[in-house]
């Protein structure tokens, strides 16, 4: 779509000379589209590129005693990296892949009937169900996760719940793998369904049709016809929670503790109480590295023009 | 090849049960906020249980002027974000969509990368990049840069999607009857761009109302903001006062959603088009 603009431009700088000479030459194209990004460049270069370097640079660097850092262009080492990838540091990395993992895959579970239940049988009440989706996805999430936090704490609504239903009202929710699981899946669930609908709504309703007229039966139809199709929103919607997921540090701050503690919380501790920037920064630069590694999966998979 | 009996057999998914599953799973996404409102009206000071109707809970905190001050600090750094990150994001998405030139799709991976760039990550650069780099003091400027820094690309990309839709046939019309591209732009371009310009606007908005783990990396003495004193609170226990607290942070992003929705209603009565989910995600 966004190329067929271009090229629309693009036909028109190229016929505008023949027709409609000087009076309408327009600045050049490669210049004007610099010129509107200059403000971001210079924006990006300054609060986004330089500070990223920095922590790549102090990644390097050792840990200072009255300064959170001491760094030297001559004395970079890589020990930090071997410290964030020990026994201690190590499950913590694997833990919040696997926590982001299942729930992505819960996440797809719960979305994926939900958006295609919307795009296809929700009837005139479509738009209303969308901005019901749209609701929790534009309200705080610190304030979803603090939600659950009043729910699942041990004298908290739950466990009233179950008092009253005779099934002990004493039970441990928070600090477990559930409770964080729970969090992300509840805090990205709108990231997975917005997607999933986007390219549900656009599939062609025929080709279903079609799958059953060629004798197909309903799975083979889900898997070889639906599924293929809106693969692009499904990947998509994966990436888009897998990604903040895999980071995140309010959901394991609020529902986790040290059981449960994932990378994100890690690196806001090693820059906090445990003032150690050096092994942070590593840390931050091997997550960076991660999520990098999966937008260019992602953009090998959709294209540029999908962002 | 077996007839089909009805049109709606002809789903593999059964809409009775898809239907069934969209309702537990709008009780999942509802529940906890409906919860937590609820509650913010209970008398009573502990957790879980009914003590009966009150606001005693909201005069408490229109009385606390640590909470009033961090309400403050959200709007200024909101506002402020928003203005110019609307700005900054609009011309870039104007260029990535509207112009051709070497680089462009370096640029495009520069902003995914900005959003999705670890909110902790980021977070810590900044703070590295002020203290250590800039050597500036932590204040609501610092938490402002900061704001407008993700916040553009999450402009970009919306106004990027309000664009792409574009028909540009109406620019060569309009320089066909003798409008300058300047005029093209003012009378033309931009009116059609307005709602995207305008969801972004918004999205930046409740993004920077929102944020927690970026601003307390930037935010020094006297600059917290409403998430990060609600995040500090939190760590005294849950209170009924935050209850009361989140449901007016909800209900500020509920009242720009109500905003968004009248606007779109609007530009679409006048079939400029409507601020959609598409243009959201």
């Amino acid at each position: 779509m966004d190329d067929g603009q271009v090229g629309l431009t693009d036909t028109e700088q190229d016929a505008r000379p023949a027709d409609k000479p000087a009076t309408r030459r327009k600045t050049p194209s490669w210049l004007a589209g610099n010129l509107l990004l200059l403000p971001t460049t210079i924006w990006f270069f300054f609060l986004l590129i330089i500070p990223t370097l920095i922590i790549i640079g102090y990644s390097l660097g050792h840990r200072g005693v009255i300064v959170p850092i001491r760094f030297d262009w001559g004395d970079l080492v890589w020990s930090n990296y071997k410290t964030a990838t020990n026994p201690d540091f190590l499950p913590i990395f694997i833990r919040s892949i696997v926590y982001a993992l299942v729930s992505t895959i819960a996440c797809v579970l719960l979305g994926f009937p939900l958006a295609y239940w919307i795009a296809r049988f929700s009837g005139r009440l479509r738009n209303v169900y969308l901005v019901l989706v749209i609701i929790p996805f534009l309200t705080s999430y610190l304030i979803r996760m603090y939600a659950w936090q009043f729910i699942l704490q041990r004298n908290g609504l739950l466990n009233s719940l179950l008092g009253t239903l005779g099934l002990g009202d004493n039970h441990i929710f928070l600090n477990t793998h559930f409770a964080v699981i729970l969090g992300l899946t509840y805090g990205f669930l709108p990231f997975m369904i917005l997607p999933l609908y986007a390219s549900i709504e656009r599939m062609d309703k025929s080709l279903v049709e079609a799958s059953y007229d060629l004798g197909h039966g309903k799975v083979s139809t889900f898997f070889r016809v639906i599924l293929p199709t809106v693969s692009p929103g499904l990947v998509a919607g994966v990436l888009l929670v897998f990604i903040p997921a895999v980071g995140d540090f309010v959901t394991p701050e609020l529902l986790g503790g040290v059981k449960t503690q994932m990378i994100g919380t890690t690196i806001y501790d090693q820059f906090g109480s445990g003032n150690n920037w050096p092994l942070g920064s590593a840390m931050s630069v091997l997550l960076m590295l991660g999520i990098l590694v999966g937008v260019f999966v992602y953009l090998s998979r959709v294209g540029e023009e999908a962002l | 090849v077996t007839s089909v009996p009805t049109k709606r057999a002809k789903s593999p998914l059964r809409p009775r049960y898809l239907k069934l599953h969209a309702v537990l799973v709008f009780a999942f996404l509802f529940a906890p906020i409906i919860v937590l409102v609820v509650f913010s009206f209970n008398k009573a000071k502990s957790g879980t249980d009914w003590g009966g109707f009150s606001t005693h809970w909201y005069s408490v905190l229109a009385h606390t002027p640590a909470a009033l001050q961090a309400f403050r600090n959200t709007l200024k750094v909101a506002v402020v974000a928003t203005f110019f990150a609307t700005i900054i994001g609009t011309s870039a998405a104007f260029a990535l969509t509207r112009f051709k030139f070497r680089g462009r799709s370096g640029y495009s991976t520069l902003i995914f990368i900005s959003l999705v760039l670890p909110e902790i990550v980021m977070g810590v650069s900044l703070t590295a990049f002020y203290t250590r780099f800039a050597h500036v003091q932590l204040n609501i400027h610092t938490v402002e840069l900061a704001h407008i820094t993700f916040c553009i690309a999450f402009v970009v990309v919306v106004v990027k999607a309000r664009l792409s839709a574009f028909d540009n046939r109406l620019v060569e019309a309009a320089a066909d009857l003798g409008a300058t591209p300047f005029q093209a732009f003012l009378r033309i371009v931009l009116p059609l761009a307005a709602p995207g310009i305008f969801a972004g606007a918004m999205l930046a908005f409740t993004i920077s109302l929102d944020d927690v783990v970026i601003t307390s990396f930037t935010s020094g003495p006297g600059s917290t903001t409403l998430p990060l004193y609600i995040f500090g609170q939190l760590k005294f226990g849950v209170s009924p006062s935050i209850n009361a607290l989140s449901t007016i942070v909800l209900g500020v992003a509920l009242i720009m959603l109500a905003i968004a929705g009248v606007f779109s209603l609007r530009a679409s009565k006048r079939g400029v088009g409507a601020v959609d989910a598409s243009t959201l995600g």
